[in-house]
């Protein structure tokens, strides 16, 4: 680096770089590498971009071609062959009730945990004094690091035991809301309590994202805000919150994303059921995918497995879906975003 | 509608630091008064301290009285953010609300106030608004379009037309044109000259000539060297300040010698 600068002139002023007399040899080498360099990180960057790409695909065709043998037997031969799908008299009659509950579980935990999140996240970014806020910033983040198996066994010993008393009192005074109907559960194994733990563990990765996206909020709308006699909530919801809006709803579909897919907490909590079932208190209502994959798996036969992998399909595809319509609940209101 | 400031003994502070030292000054009703000086003078904080905007930076604080028709604004029973609805701001960059379309951005201050308003009203403010910061038969066709849309200019007219939406006493400018073309600078300066006649207005310019064309009064800030305080050295007439100046420092900067 030294080699690059020129030398001290008389009264040992180091001219600027670019007053430099021009020194052509060194000059065109440093360009031509310079050249190679940007040109190795632009192939680099756009590997990396396909790669995701490539993953993709590749799960895709892994999932395609798996589910293939239990998609293409005729139904009445899965059915027979593939003892634990009870009841169900096709592949599609039996992924239903898991799709509905994966989606009910995820849902539930997404109500749940967005708008603490956010509170969280706008009290660490504009309420919070500076030290306060870092120190709760780490304690989210912690939550994020503790292993799904621990989240099923606290849900599972503790937490279950503990809401049993909340769900039976939800129950006799709200029973006429249809999630809280039916016979509440002695256990408390239900999917009120799944959807409670896997709020807590989407709460960090929401919490994380949308901090970060009130930060960055331009101090310009923030003090026009406050110069036009905006009391601090007022200035959060007429700047900070419609910045924010992409990237909350990013945030809340990365949670989404974990919700869907969690396996272990689910599987150590739920006692499940294969039924398109609102009822959230009582017991053996609801499946989600990824738990009756883990489920089953282990002594499922072939022709099993390949179902399992089609559930695990349907899965993916429900993912891919609510990230698309989130990207359209985005665009939508691209002009007002504030990215032109 | 307008009101005169009185300013006495102000001392401005963030955390330790004495930002600014002992000003005092009255601010006419009805007329222009632009502050000049060098970078880090201390005019624009002294600025923010006329609607209280100042204390938002964490450990900012002031000494002394800022008077609003006999009223001191920094008193305990007073609320900065009804200070704020009563002196309006118009910031050194354009800031409309992104997420906003040019009607909602007219009308962000009456929604904050709480006020239920009708769509007739509404739209009158819209236009009166708009019309006041001469921008109306710009965008008179796009009012549901987003305030980002438009040119550096028109955005600061529509700020402009958002902070007079809401009829404030006085109107602050911190250097209002530092961002825009020429053209676009000569409309806000026609445009200061027309509000003058309902508003106290205080502007801080880097541009003397601009300072020159708009004010009434002048005010010169400097500082006597890098983590000293800011003072205001005088505050007098444009017209004097700009031909015959008491202090010699003022003269030096305005013709150039220094800053």
């Amino acid at each position: 680096m030294t080699s690059t600068q020129s030398p001290p002139t008389q009264d040992g002023v180091r001219p600027a770089e670019d007053a430099a007399p021009p020194r052509p040899g060194r000059r065109r080498r440093t360009r031509a590498a310079d050249k190679g360099a940007s040109r190795l990180f632009r192939w680099t960057a756009t590997g990396a971009g396909a790669l995701i790409l490539v993953v993709l695909v590749a799960v895709a065709a892994f999932l395609v071609l798996r589910a293939w043998p239990a998609l293409t037997t005729p139904a009445a031969e899965l059915t027979e062959e593939v003892s634990w799908m009870g009841e169900a008299t096709s592949l599609l009659d039996f992924v239903g009730p898991l799709i509905f509950g994966t989606v009910l579980a995820a849902a539930l935990a997404l109500v749940i945990a967005t708008p603490i999140a956010l509170g969280i996240a706008l009290f660490t970014s504009h309420y919070a004094p500076r030290r306060l806020a870092s120190g709760l910033g780490y304690l989210v983040d912690l939550l994020a690091a503790i292993p799904s198996v621990v989240y099923g066994l606290w849900g599972g010993l503790v937490l279950a035991p503990m809401v049993k008393p909340i769900w039976a009192w939800l129950n006799e005074y709200l029973g006429f809301i249809p999630f809280f109907a039916g016979t509440v559960s002695p256990t408390a194994r239900v999917l009120m309590t799944v959807g409670l733990v896997l709020a807590v563990m989407i709460l960090p990765i929401i919490t994380a994202v949308s901090r970060e996206v009130f930060l960055q909020t331009p101090r310009l709308h923030e003090e026009a805000a406050l110069a036009l006699g905006a009391t601090r909530w007022e200035m959060i919801r007429v700047a900070v919150l419609p910045f924010a809006r992409s990237g909350i709803v990013s945030a809340s579909m990365l949670g989404l994303g974990r919700a869907l897919g969690e396996t272990m907490a689910v599987l150590m909590i739920l006692s499940p059921g294969f039924l398109y079932s609102f009822q959230l208190l009582e017991a053996g209502q609801q499946q989600t995918i990824a738990a009756n994959i883990a489920a089953q798996f282990p002594e499922a036969n072939p022709l099993g497995v390949s179902a399992l992998i089609a559930t695990g399909l349907a899965l993916f595809v429900i993912t891919l879906v609510v990230n698309m319509a989130a990207r359209a609940i985005v665009a939508r209101r691209k002009d007002f975003s504030g990215a032109n | 509608m307008a009101q005169r400031i009185d300013v006495k003994d102000l001392n401005i502070f963030y955390g330790d630091f004495r930002a600014v030292a002992d000003v005092g000054m009255a601010v006419e009703p009805r007329s222009v008064t632009a502050f000049i000086g060098p970078s880090g003078c201390g005019k624009s904080t002294f600025l923010r301290t006329l609607n209280r905007m100042h204390e938002v930076i964490p450990g900012a604080y002031v000494q002394g009285s800022v008077a609003m028709d006999g009223v001191d604004l920094y008193g305990s029973d007073i609320d900065p953010v009804a200070v704020r609805r009563q002196v309006g701001m118009v910031f050194q960059r354009p800031n409309p609300f992104p997420t906003m379309s040019i009607a909602e951005n007219v009308l962000a201050g009456i929604k904050l106030n709480n006020k239920r308003i009708s769509k007739g009203d509404a739209q009158d403010v819209v236009e009166a608004s708009l019309r006041g910061a001469n921008l109306w038969n710009e965008v008179k066709d796009r009012l549901n379009r987003p305030g980002s849309g438009l040119s550096g200019g028109q955005q600061q007219r529509l700020c402009i037309a958002r902070a007079i939406a809401v009829k404030p006493q006085v109107l602050l400018m911190d250097e209002p044109c530092s961002a825009l073309d020429p053209i676009s600078t000569l409309a806000i300066e026609d445009l200061i000259a027309e509000l003058k006649a309902d508003y106290t207005i205080v502007i801080v310019t880097h541009n003397m000539q601009q300072a020159a064309r708009v004010s009434d009064r002048t005010a010169f800030f400097n500082l006597a060297a890098t983590g000293e305080p800011g003072r205001l050295v005088e505050i007098d007439d444009t017209a004097t300040i700009f031909s015959s100046p008491r202090v010699q420092a003022t003269e030096d900067y305005i013709s150039g010698r220094f800053g």
